[in-house]
């Protein structure tokens, strides 16, 4: 398998051009068709890979930290008569299960970051669709707040995956057809079953795009509107921005190591340490490694199904960071705190069990803590380490003002509300348990462990638990995890999360799809796809 | 009571427009946007009669009825050749299966398509020749460009009949889209791009109706194997027609070979521009580059579309009932030869069915190369050495494996440098346009012509050369 690595910098991107005109930025999409990530494919008109998407959310992410003077971005092709014919059919055809359901996570992960940049960064996006546009392309188009189309009389909009592939829109596209663009469900339901899909007029009429333009003048009005859209931001147009330097990161067949965070692999698992702070911008560095630790292991790694999560250090300089970042009221801290929100985020949807061991020496404090509440368990240490009976200490807890609601997750809740959906008493007590240690039975008490072994079990309770995971179906694991995770109310992104992707990564392993005869091995043969008309 | 309209006199036609309701509907909507469109795209050149071939009957005597008509009074016809009741589909996985005298929902988005983009081709050259009236070098000239004009006007009808008679509110839209775009719109262009190209003077119009009218014959008889079969009767017709715009095209380059020989033994000289002609150098330029502007209207070599389309019965290959296979091309394959970065050309061997292209595109280079023999014997009966080539099919493209490859006319893979020094050499200038421009006066007198292209063998419909065929 390819070996996936997230590094990447807009001086190496074969697939996009970043162009930045304060306040205003272009990202032009202009794929390489002989750039695929793996070999055997072309990405022709435009189409995409993970590689080009990994581009793309490098670019997002930049834009967010390095350049404050942006405040909107621009996504549009560099080619002629095509914007993005979306993700590539042979790579699907090609990829293996978890490779496309991976791939597909990860490209929603990056569109949800565009429509976060626009919500919560005054970085809003345009989609500029200078022609064609299918699929993918269209989701993201969708993934913008604005979409303009080339009003030619021949360019079009469109998500043929159903009519043309047995598969779903995957990123997206029919959750934010009805629910973002409010679509009427009797044209959804038109438009998502024509391969052809729809062009000017009818497009603005059903609210597929907002704006037709003619051909000649469009780069000039797009680039209007950007000012326009750009000129409300709240974005400081004088700030310095923060370089991303290329992360310091060593590798061995057994571990991936980074200042602030290390994994040990082996066994099935994956152990993972994140520690506390030791320098000033240790807010950034370790959430820049934790992201990319999740990205390479969920890429890389399919095999290690559970992951162990601990952290190292000090509770109090995790609080002074979460202070100085939370209450610091400036575009950067902002961008912190939305960025924590979105590893944890990813940390949400990844379909791995996740178990979080707090031991002595531990500092799962206020925003670290929440890496414990992502958990699917929480295993506490209630005596000495294990290594030393004879110290004095012992593990604690800390809840802070950050665990009450400043990074919620897809669903729109804190993940305190999750655990505790419908018992605002509860809730009210935790807070008042606020800003200082919790012990191991305070800890049980307050329903913020699921056990609490003492030195004598802790390591056969561990033992077991870690086992007795192993043993369970993984597709079933990763059905179970995702439900109990996502409690309340939909969103648009449980929907896509939760719903589309279930259904699609159903659809995908379906004969009618992937079978010697489905619509997506079919694809591109010239022969059509041979249906089992039974529905299930 | 309003006046009962006679559309059977109005509009000539086989398909029962007097009875249907629903067709006379459309039309009275598109015809007055026709005639706007005609109006202000059409030929500039005003006249007072041209005598034109109109289609009055699809029957195998006396379809055609000619006469002096005032040009926008023309009557643009529907007709379908007739219908073959046990006519059954020839190819791909409905194969024996009856033809369809309706759009199956399944490929109502495709046939639409297709048809669209057949469509938009044939108003285009309409908008592409405007001008070319201001300038002809004879009336019979003028007469054969307006007689393809109106026929264009009329397969454009054709196109849309299918719109308005089988895709509803949205066929309906698509009609009128195709008056909307236009050619070299900086806005709206048409759908392709050799239909966006200007038709510039009277060798580029007869290298035109030479080889982008014939890959219409060509398309249009891939759609004449349709299962669809309004579709393929429809092609079927409007391929009779296409005839004479080739007939212009190869007896006009054949008069400007045959003018230009003649000044080079009179003026014993190749140089005979002083003399008023066209180098035979020139012609070849022309040549090359609307041969290949024509083979990018194929498409690329391996296409997937087109293997869908013929899967689904919507367009097959030429001749398709007289090809000896199993008319499924799932299992036999076929070879192409695409060219390497180091300058060398691999054969690849692939699916005989997502060559479909590569196979039409055979059939019409070998169809242009009678037209280059022929060409090459009027030079042979003058004694004159020179010899018309086609250049090869990698050569100046910009669709399909080529594109992006520098190939010179013999097949040889050069650098940008070489291809670029080599240009001026292969392509018409742009004082090789500046030149033939400077020829085209117009001679409007009877049984006059101009001096670089020599007068027609014969007259139209059994008239003679000076017979007076457009009154101006």
């Amino acid at each position: 398998m390819t070996k996936v690595s997230f590094d990447r910098d807009p001086g190496s991107y074969r697939h996009w051009h970043l162009r930045i005109e304060p306040p205003v930025a272009w990202l032009e999409l202009d794929v390489d068709e002989n750039g695929g990530l793996v070999e055997g494919y072309e990405l022709k008109l435009n189409s995409y890979d993970l590689g080009v998407d990994i581009e793309l959310y490098d670019a997002v992410q930049r834009l967010r930290f390095e350049h404050p003077e942006v405040g909107a971005v621009i996504i549009t092709s560099a080619k002629d008569k095509v914007f993005c014919a979306g993700a590539n059919i042979r790579m699907l055809a090609a990829s293996s299960h978890e490779w496309k359901v991976n791939f597909c996570k990860f490209t929603n992960e990056t569109r949800n970051g565009i429509e976060d940049a626009t919500a919560n960064s005054g970085q809003t996006y345009l989609a500029a669709v200078n022609g064609s546009c299918a699929g993918g392309g269209y989701e993201l188009a969708l993934a913008c707040e604005k979409i303009l189309l080339v009003d030619d009389n021949s360019s079009t909009v469109a998500l043929p995956e159903v009519p043309l592939l047995g598969v779903l829109p995957g990123t997206g596209g029919l959750t934010r057809v009805t629910d973002k663009r409010r679509v009427r469900k009797d044209r959804a339901d038109v438009f998502a079953t024509r391969p052809d899909g729809v062009k000017g007029k009818t497009a603005v009429d059903w609210r597929l795009v907002d704006e037709l333009v003619p051909r000649q003048e469009f780069r000039e009005v797009v680039a209007a509107r950007a000012r326009e859209i750009a000129a409300r931001t709240s974005r400081p147009a004088d700030a310095q921005g923060i370089q991303l330097a290329p992360l310091e990161r060593t590798e061995t067949d057994d571990e991936i190591r980074y200042p602030n965070v290390t994994a040990k692999l082996g066994n099935g698992l994956v152990e993972i340490t994140v520690r506390g702070p030791e320098s000033d911008d240790w807010f950034l560095q370790m959430t820049r490694e934790l992201d990319d630790l999740i990205l390479r292991l969920r890429t890389n790694e399919p095999e290690l199904g559970t992951w162990v999560i601990r952290t190292e250090g000090d509770p109090q300089a995790v609080l002074e960071h979460e202070r100085r970042v939370l209450g610091g009221g400036d575009w950067l801290s902002s961008e912190l705190a939305h960025y924590y929100k979105r590893t944890l985020k990813r940390l949400d949807v990844t379909s791995r069990s996740l178990i979080a061991l707090i031991e002595p020496g531990s500092c799962f404090a206020g925003m670290l803590l929440e890496l414990a509440l992502a958990c699917d368990r929480q295993y506490m240490l209630d005596g000495p380490p294990i290594d030393d009976e004879d110290s004095e200490e012992r593990a604690s807890m800390l809840l802070s003002e950050a665990n009450f609601g400043a990074f919620p997750m897809g669903n729109g809740l804190s993940r305190l509300e999750s655990r505790f959906y419908g018992e605002s008493d509860h809730l009210d007590w935790l807070k008042r348990e606020r800003d200082h240690p919790l012990d191991a039975s305070e800890a049980v008490e307050l329903g913020l462990v699921t056990d609490a072994p003492d030195d004598i079990d802790w390591e056969d309770e561990v033992r077991i638990a870690l086992e007795g995971r192993a043993a369970l179906s993984p597709d079933a694991l990763t059905g179970m995890e995702a439900n109990h995770r996502f409690v309340g109310p939909e969103t648009i992104e449980t929907k896509i999360f939760g719903r589309l992707t279930a259904w699609q990564n159903w659809i995908f392993t379906r004969p009618n799809a992937s079978g010697p005869e489905g619509a997506l091995r079919r694809y591109g043969t010239g022969q059509k796809a041979s249906f089992d008309r039974r529905r299930v | 009571m309003p006046e009962k309209i006679d559309y059977d006199s109005k509009i000539p036609n086989n398909v029962s427009l007097a009875d249907d309701r629903r067709l006379q509907r459309a039309l009275e909507g598109w015809q007055p946007k026709f005639m706007n469109w005609w109006a202000e795209m059409g030929p500039t050149l005003e006249t007072h009669g041209v005598y034109l071939r109109t289609a009055v009957s699809v029957g195998r005597d006396g379809w055609a009825h000619f006469d002096h008509v005032n040009v926008p009074d023309y009557r643009w016809g529907i007709f379908l050749a007739e219908r073959d009741p046990d006519r059954t589909i020839a190819f791909g996985e409905h194969k024996g299966e009856p033809a369809w005298q309706q759009v199956p929902g399944e490929y109502r988005a495709d046939l639409q398509r297709l048809i669209v983009i057949q469509g938009d081709t044939e108003p285009a050259s309409v908008e592409q020749q405007k001008l070319l009236g201001l300038s002809a070098p004879s009336l019979y000239d003028l007469r054969n460009l307006f007689q393809v004009n109106v026929e264009e006007g009329r397969h454009l009808w054709a196109m849309v009949y299918l719109l308005h008679a089988y895709f509803g509110r949205e066929g309906r839209e698509e009609a009128e889209g195709l008056l909307h775009r236009n050619s070299g719109s900086p806005d709206t262009p048409r759908i392709l791009g050799a239909f966006n190209e200007e038709t510039a003077d009277w060798l580029a119009f007869y290298m035109f109706t030479y080889f982008t009218d014939r890959d219409g014959k060509y398309q249009l008889g891939t759609l004449k194997e349709s299962a669809f079969d309004p579709l393929s009767r429809t092609c079927e017709f409007m391929l009779k027609e296409e005839a004479h715009h080739m007939f212009v095209g190869t007896t006009g380059v054949d008069r400007v070979v045959q003018r230009s020989a003649e000044l080079i033994r009179e003026h014993d000289t190749m140089d005979i521009a002083a003399h008023g002609g066209i180098p035979l150098d020139l012609i070849q330029k022309y040549i090359n580059f609307h041969y290949t502007v024509s083979l990018d209207l194929f498409g690329s070599e391996t296409s997937t579309n087109a293997a869908n389309y013929y899967t689904a019965g919507l367009k097959g290959r030429w001749m398709e009932p007289r090809r000896k296979d199993d008319h499924q091309l799932t299992d036999d394959s076929a070879e192409l030869r695409r060219p390497r970065e180091d300058g060398t050309w691999e054969t690849d061997e692939l699916q005989k069915i997502l060559l479909l292209n590569l196979d039409l595109r055979g059939e019409y280079i070998a169809d242009c190369q009678t037209g280059v023999k022929r060409w090459n014997r009027i030079l042979e009966d003058a004694g004159i050495s020179f010899r018309l080539a086609l250049p090869h099919p990698g050569f100046n493209r910009q669709v399909g494996i080529n594109s992006g490859h520098h190939i010179t006319p013999d097949g040889t893979i050069v650098d940008e440098q070489t291809w670029q020094d080599g240009q001026k050499h292969w392509l018409p200038s742009s004082e090789d346009f500046a030149f033939v421009r400077s020829l085209m006066h117009p001679v409007y007198e009877r049984g006059k012509i101009a001096s670089w292209v020599a007068p027609p063998r014969q007259g139209i419909n059994g008239k003679p050369f000076d017979y007076e065929y457009v009154y101006l």
